[in-house]
Parts: structure tokens; C-alpha cells; sequence
């Protein structure tokens, strides 16, 4: 069932505070689901092409965030974005998505339920009448939309073109804070957040840090890697796959030498560990922990 | 004067008895051949005629008839040439009326009286030892070949030869000795060769030992041609029985080279994409074997899948569920055999790099959804395994341990195969692949633990619930392997590891938008 769309006007209290102070805010906002006219809220973003550990940071992040009552902000591009209200609306907290063009059109196509879910759980706006594409020069002016509902904006991961610059860009212009991801040397997409940290963006590694950065209290669960809970702990052979297997994604390969067993052995600790709940596995045979 | 001169005619891959009738009588010279294919005709007559002139026989301005008998049979090719010419020798007194009683002739002949190879000569020859012929008359090169089947060969090189020992004025030369494939152990290829790859050369010794068909997954460069060209490496020899029926195919299809003798080494096709529909199944107005034939009791191989023509993918349904594929043609259908183990390669996505830790795929969600059905559910349920293959970067590659060589692995397939033959005994089945429905569950057993563990794996990890079966029979194969009559979890979670392509390839969020059932 689609919620009606409404028109929200710069003059209307309705209208978020935040927003209001930017350089050029929108006059009005096309608005689906709940709309606050002040709410903590710190915007997660970054590529579409996301790499699994980026996909995995974003979204620790925006549950930690959405847990403590903060309000996840980003594009409903795919990727990091994505995975940022994913992981907010399965902690059951607020996300909001800025569109780069009408309520009515869902762009990318195969986020109609996530988009349809975030304006039952939180909300879904743009600045763009009902009926306008999403032409290319719409999301660098939707970024200053993301930036300026925020406190702040963690840019996850992008290469140095990345959209999530842009974003970050209109940040620093509104005076809001912004915080970086930092990831693998040998990762592409960690050049955008490593660019803005030698800028002097705040480095964050978890929503506690976010959190911190912006000024807000830090009153979380703690969000521990699962090892260290009291979940049952594999045993013999299981032991050595699950020490092969870290943050980083690793072949079923690279298990099988790191581990000395047989590949057969390995391939079934493996199911073992993911059906747990400890680790994940990635398309082409890689697997990475599982934390929090 | 009438004469008979008993031959053999090809369907399919078999060989079925043809009478060569030649009436010579008075009337306008003419020179007919009934029963053969239109192009056909012609040129057997001038090739029979420049035969027997250059071996300095007589073709009498006469009446000639020639007939091949039954008419409903589809007759081509020139492997009549010889018994017409003798046929029409004995009907003009130039050869004697019974020289060629309880023989069976085929050859074909060129215009100075040599006799030619023709294809199909085994079939002809196991045609002849049941049908309780006494000798077959066939051409020197395929002397060999016939050899094989045990029926009494009568080599010859030329008409003169054919004549002069029907007639008795010559000994026989001896049929020679077939000369035999080399042995396995001269095989080129290895499976020791492959550096790293654990994970995948498991997997292709598990299919191997359950005749499971495979597919091998991963981008360019990744090594899935070196892997699939190695599987025959660990299939046990063919059996006698086995390469028999080999040879049989190969030699209807004309791939016998002259002198040899019974095939020994596992069949390995690999068409290219670009393969017509016919080219695959077998076809043609006199069907021919296809590839799917030639890879009987061998191993087909699929090399870049999804660029198969469709129609020709779709089938392969029959082979590779029945073992076998029937061709329609005007004149009836014909069963031709099919049974081979499948192995399949393809990119993971059209760019190539999904699942590369170290590229990054540009292939979007729909593009990726498209590339993956271009291959049907119906021929991807028919494939038990599907097998990442990583692509190495050269250092790893370099420090990547090699694996067990060949023989290692064949002796354990070898005994996975004895168990399944001692399991299926008074079935039909050869391989734990070919389980299904109530065979399955029957052979399949597992008792509460274990079937609980499959269903709750198959749903926490969101793979299709048709992967049930297919998990069962390869957790089976697993078992075969690890010696153990029981099925355990452990067999079932290596087994769940093979089931790469029931993974949803969309994040959670997008699965729903699609309307893909879990």
C-alpha cells in the first residue's frame, strides 16, 4: 500500500531546521511517510559499486546509529547506501532517503520494497516534482539535501570520483562535520575517505565514533565481533577454519592452506561456521567474520 | 542371371544387413542402381564400372540391374561399391556363383580397383558375428578395426585381391593385429599440473566419482579449461564392453584412423559455442552421431555456456537425464546412445570479476540476472555442482602447493565406482547422479539429525528447495568417497558448498523487488 505523497513548503513548521540553514535550501520538499522538523540524524554514504567490507562497515554503522535513536540518512543508491537503510530499519530505528528525482519513480528498479519499507519506518523526500527522472546532475544537488538534514556525513567508501565526495563537499559548506571509513591500501574504493582524512575528516571506525564526532551521547549496546559472546564456540578442525577467516575476505582456498586440512574438511567447517552465524560467505568462494 | 551379395547399411550408430541384388539380363545396354540416395547413384555406377575395367574384368553391354534391398532403408555413401562390383561379377559368370556365400562385403572403390576404407566397419562387424555370417570381406585399413568385434576379416586392398581369394586362388592375408591406444599412463595431461585450486580439484574428484555433472564458475584466466581437460585423467579406463560401443560410435562418425583399433582413452568433446543444433545432437537426413554421441561413456565439455545457441542447449535435457537422445526423422525415430558426464565453464558475470576480491564488477543487478538466465532452469537443475574458480595473481600462483597426481585420484574414484556398482546392482542406475525420486530416497537414507540439518541449512542459508536432491545425491557421492555407508552432516555441509549458483546474487533488500522466491 503506497502512502500519499506530500507537499511540505519551506514555510511549513514542518519543515526540518537543519535544512533550513543551508546556503540554498529547497522551497519545497515532496514528502512520503513521517517527516520531523528536528531530529538527531548523521547521513551514511558512499559508492555504488561497494566492496563487502564496505557494504558490512556501512551497515554496522547505521544499526549502531539507529540503536541509539539517531536517525540514518543517505540516497537509496545501490551499495553503501543501501546497506545503510537496510541495517537501520533492521535495528528498528528512522532512516531517511533523498531522491534524485520523483516519489514516483523508484530508481535503481529493485529497491521498490526497501523504498517502500523506509516510508513505513521513517521517510522518503525530494526536492523533485512527481514524474522527474533521475537525470545525472540531480544527485549532486540532492547531496546538499543528505548533507543538510545532518549533523554529520561518514563518507564509507568511493574512489576519488565518487558522489560521496560531493556529498561530503556540501558539508564542510553547512558547517557540519564530516568523518570517514578508513579501509585497505589495497582497496580502491578507500581513496575517497582516505583523501578527506588527510583533509582532516574525522576518523571514525564504529558508531560510537560518530557518535563522538558529532557531539552526541554514546549510550550504545556495545557491538562486539560474535567470538567473543557466548555462542557456541566450533571445536576441533572448525577451530583452525575459523582463525584462517578474518575481516578481510579470504578464499576457501586461502583457509584450506592457512588451516593445513584437507579441502573437503574445510568446505564443510565452512557451512558449519556460516549456518552459526560466524561467518559470511561472498560470491567467488570468499569469506570474512562476522562482527556484531 | 541374378545374384546376391549380402551387405550392411548404417542407422544410427548400428549396422543393419542390406542385399546387394545385381540382375544382368538382355535388353539396351544400361547400368541402374535402385535403393541408393540420389547423389549416390551416379557416382557408384562410374566408380563401379572404372573398377572393374581397370582390374580387367568385363561391364557387358547388357541390362544391369542393381538393387539394395530393403528400399526403407536410407542407403548413402560408397561402402556398396565393392559388393556391387562383385555382385556383378558373379551375375556375369566372371566370378563364381557361390565364391561369396555367407560373407558379408562393404568397401568403397576408387577407379583403379583399390579398395577404400569406409566408416562404420565395427558396427558392420558386430552386425556380422550376431547375425551368424561367416566372414566379412572389408577394406585393408579397416581390417583392424573390424578385428576387434571377433568375426572372421577378410582383409583386401584391391578388387583383383577380392576376386581371386573369394574364388580361392589366394590365401587371405591375415587381419591384422589392432594396433592399441597407449595406455593411460602416456596421458599427456595431469592433474598435478594444476597449482592451488584445492577447493575446485575436490570438487571435480567428487564429480568424477559420482558421475555427477558439473559447472565451473569464474572469470577469464582463471584455469577452468586447464581443470576441465584433466577430469578424464581421473575417470577409470573404459571396459571392454565400453569401448566397444566407443569405438563403434567414433567409427560411424569416421574418426577411426586406418590401422586401429578398440579406443581405450575416456571420449573428450569440446564443440565450440558456435556448434549448430545438429552438429551437438546428431542430425542430418541420415542421422548422424552428434557430439553428445561421440562423448558416450566420456566427457562432454561446454566451454563458455551461456554463448551456446538455446534451442541446442535445450536438447540436452534428454541426454543428460536418460543417457540418451532420439531424433525424428520421416522414416521413423532413431535412439541414438548419450551417456556422458557434463562438463560446463562459464564467467560468473558478463564483465567478468564478480566475486574478484581484488576488481570490481561493473555488472548491474538486472545485467547480472540476464547473464544468469540465459542458461534454463531446467539444464542448470540437471547439474549437481557448481564450482567457484578463482582467478590466482601470479605470486600466488608461484607459491600455490600442487596436488595429487592422476593415478592418486582415479584409484579413488575407481573405488567410489565399485561401491555404486555393488549398490545398484540390480538396477539401472550407474552413478549416484542418475538417483532420483524413489531411488533416491531409498538409497539416500538419513536418519532425523541429519535431514534436519539439510532442511534448516537449505532455508538459513536462503538456496532454492530445489536444491534438495541435488545436495542428497552428491552428499552421497561424499560419503562414497569418505567409505562410509551413512550419510553425516559433515557430507551434507560439503555438499552444501557445490550449490554456489543457488546463492541470491541480489543483497537481502533488492531480493523482494525482484519477486525472487528464497
Amino acid at each position: 500500500m503506497t502512502r500519499a505523497v506530500e507537499t511540505v513548503s519551506i514555510a511549513s513548521p514542518l519543515y526540518p531546521e537543519h535544512l533550513r540553514r543551508i546556503h540554498d535550501p529547497p522551497s519545497v520538499l515532496y514528502v512520503r511517510g513521517s517527516l520531523r522538523a528536528a531530529e538527531p540524524a548523521v547521513a551514511v554514504v558512499g559508492s555504488r559499486r561497494a566492496s563487502a567490507t564496505g557494504r558490512a562497515m556501512a551497515g554496522r554503522i547505521a544499526a549502531g546509529l539507529a540503536a541509539s535513536g539517531v536517525t540514518v540518512v543517505s540516497g537509496l543508491a545501490r551499495g553503501i547506501d543501501a546497506a545503510a537503510h537496510h541495517a537501520a530499519l533492521q535495528a528498528g530505528g528512522r532512516t531517511i532517503a533523498v531522491l534524485g528525482c520523483g516519489l514516483d519513480v523508484t530508481y535503481p528498479p529493485e529497491h521498490g520494497a526497501l523504498v517502500a519499507a523506509i516510508a513505513d519506518q521513517g521517510c522518503v523526500l525530494s526536492e523533485f516534482p512527481p514524474g522527474t527522472p533521475p537525470l545525472p546532475y540531480h544527485f549532486p544537488q540532492r547531496n546538499r539535501i543528505i548533507a543538510g538534514l545532518t549533523l554529520g556525513v561518514v563518507v564509507v567508501e568511493g574512489d576519488e570520483h565518487s558522489g560521496a565526495l560531493s556529498t561530503a563537499g556540501h558539508a564542510l559548506d553547512a558547517g557540519r562535520e564530516v568523518m570517514a571509513v578508513p579501509g585497505s591500501v589495497l582497496n580502491p574504493l578507500s581513496r575517497a575517505p582516505h583523501a578527506l582524512l588527510r583533509q582532516g575528516a574525522a576518523l571514525v571506525e564504529s558508531a560510537e565514533d560518530v557518535l563522538v564526532a558529532v557531539g552526541l551521547p554514546v549510550a550504545l549496546p556495545r557491538l562486539v565481533p560474535a567470538a567473543d559472546e557466548n555462542v557456541a564456540m566450533p571445536a576441533g578442525p572448525a577451530t583452525l577454519v575459523w582463525e584462517a577467516v578474518g575481516a578481510e575476505p579470504v578464499h576457501i582456498d586461502e583457509v584450506t592452506l592457512a588451516a593445513g586440512l584437507p579441502a573437503a574438511v574445510v568446505a564443510a567447517a565452512l557451512i558449519d561456521l556460516e549456518l552459526r552465524g560466524l561467518v559470511r560467505q561472498l560470491p567467488g568462494k570468499h569469506f570474512i567474520r562476522v562482527y556484531g | 542371371m541374378l545374384a546376391r551379395v549380402q551387405s550392411a547399411a548404417l542407422v544410427g550408430v548400428d549396422a543393419v544387413p542390406v542385399d546387394v541384388e545385381v540382375d544382368v539380363s538382355t535388353g539396351l545396354p544400361a547400368f541402374a542402381i535402385a535403393g541408393l540416395a540420389d547423389r549416390s547413384e551416379q557416382d557408384a555406377k562410374e566408380r563401379v564400372r572404372a573398377a572393374v575395367k581397370n582390374s580387367h574384368r568385363e561391364v557387358p553391354a547388357r541390362r544391369i540391374v542393381v538393387n539394395l534391398a530393403p528400399a526403407d532403408i536410407r542407403k548413402e555413401g560408397a561402402a556398396f561399391d565393392l559388393p556391387i562390383a562383385l555382385g556383378l561379377l558373379v551375375a556375369t559368370g566372371q566370378l563364381r556363383r557361390d565364391a561369396l556365400d555367407g560373407d558379408l562385403v562393404v568397401g568403397e572403390l576408387a577407379l583403379d580397383g583399390r579398395v577404400r576404407p569406409v566408416p562404420g566397419v565395427l558396427a558392420v562387424a558386430l552386425l556380422a558375428r550376431t547375425s551368424g555370417v561367416r566372414r566379412i570381406v572389408v577394406p585393408e585399413g579397416n581390417a583392424a578395426e573390424a578385428n576387434a568385434a571377433g568375426a572372421t576379416v577378410l582383409p583386401v586392398a584391391t578388387l583383383v585381391e577380392a576376386i581371386q581369394v573369394a574364388e580361392g586362388q589366394r590365401p587371405p592375408r591375415p587381419a591384422p593385429a589392432p594396433r592399441e591406444e597407449e595406455d593411460e599412463s602416456a596421458d599427456e595431461v595431469d592433474f598435478a599440473e594444476i597449482k592451488g585450486q584445492a577447493h575446485a580439484r575436490r570438487a571435480l574428484l567428487v564429480a568424477a566419482a559420482g558421475r555427477h555433472h558439473a559447472l565451473l564458475v569464474g572469470p577469464p584466466g582463471s584455469g577452468k579449461t586447464m581443470l576441465a581437460r584433466r577430469l578424464p585423467t581421473i575417470l577409470p579406463p573404459l571396459s571392454t564392453a565400453e569401448a566397444v560401443e566407443v569405438t563403434k560410435i567414433h567409427s560411424v562418425a569416421g574418426l577411426i584412423a586406418p590401422g586401429a583399433g578398440l579406443l581405450r582413452r575416456r571420449p573428450f568433446r569440446a564443440p565450440h559455442h558456435t556448434a549448430s543444433r545438429n552438429a551437438l545432437v546428431g542430425g542430418g537426413p541420415a542421422p548422424h552421431p552428434g557430439e553428445i554421441s561421440l562423448a558416450h561413456h566420456g566427457v562432454l565439455f561446454l566451454d563458455e555456456l551461456p554463448e551456446f545457441h538455446r534451442d541446442a542447449l535445450e536438447v540436452l535435457r534428454q541426454p543428460l537425464e536418460e543417457g540418451t537422445i532420439t531424433i525424428a526423422r520421416v522414416q521413423g525415430t532413431m535412439t541414438l546412445p548419450a551417456r556422458f558426464t557434463l562438463l560446463a565453464a562459464m564467467n560468473p558475470c558478463p564483465c567478468g570479476y564478480h566475486g574478484d576480491p581484488q576488481r570490481v564488477c561493473i555488472c548491474t543487478p538486472p545485467q547480472l540476472d540476464r547473464y544468469r538466465g540465459r542458461i534454463s532452469g531446467p539444464l542448470l537443475d540437471r547439474i549437481d555442482l557448481h564450482v567457484e574458480v578463482p582467478r590466482l595473481d601470479p605470486l600466488t600462483l608461484a607459491a600455490a602447493p600442487s596436488g595429487d597426481e592422476s593415478a592418486v585420484l582415479r584409484a579413488l574414484v575407481a573405488a567410489a565406482w565399485r561401491r555404486q556398482a555393488a549398490r545398484y546392482a540390480r538396477g539401472r542406475i550407474a552413478g549416484n547422479a542418475h538417483l532420483a525420486g524413489r531411488a533416491l530416497r531409498r538409497h539416500c537414507l538419513l536418519d532425523d539429525a541429519a535431514a534436519v540439518f539439510l532442511g534448516e541449512a537449505l532455508t538459513r542459508l536462503h538456496l532454492s528447495a530445489r536444491a534438495y536432491d541435488r545436495v542428497l545425491r552428491v552428499a552421497r557421492t561424499i560419503a562414497d568417497l569418505d567409505d562410509a555407508e551413512r550419510i553425516t552432516a559433515a557430507h551434507i555441509a560439503e555438499a552444501i558448498q557445490y550449490r554456489a549458483l543457488d546463492r541470491p546474487t541480489a543483497p537481502p533488500w533488492s531480493r523482494a523487488a525482484v519477486g525472487r522466491a528464497p
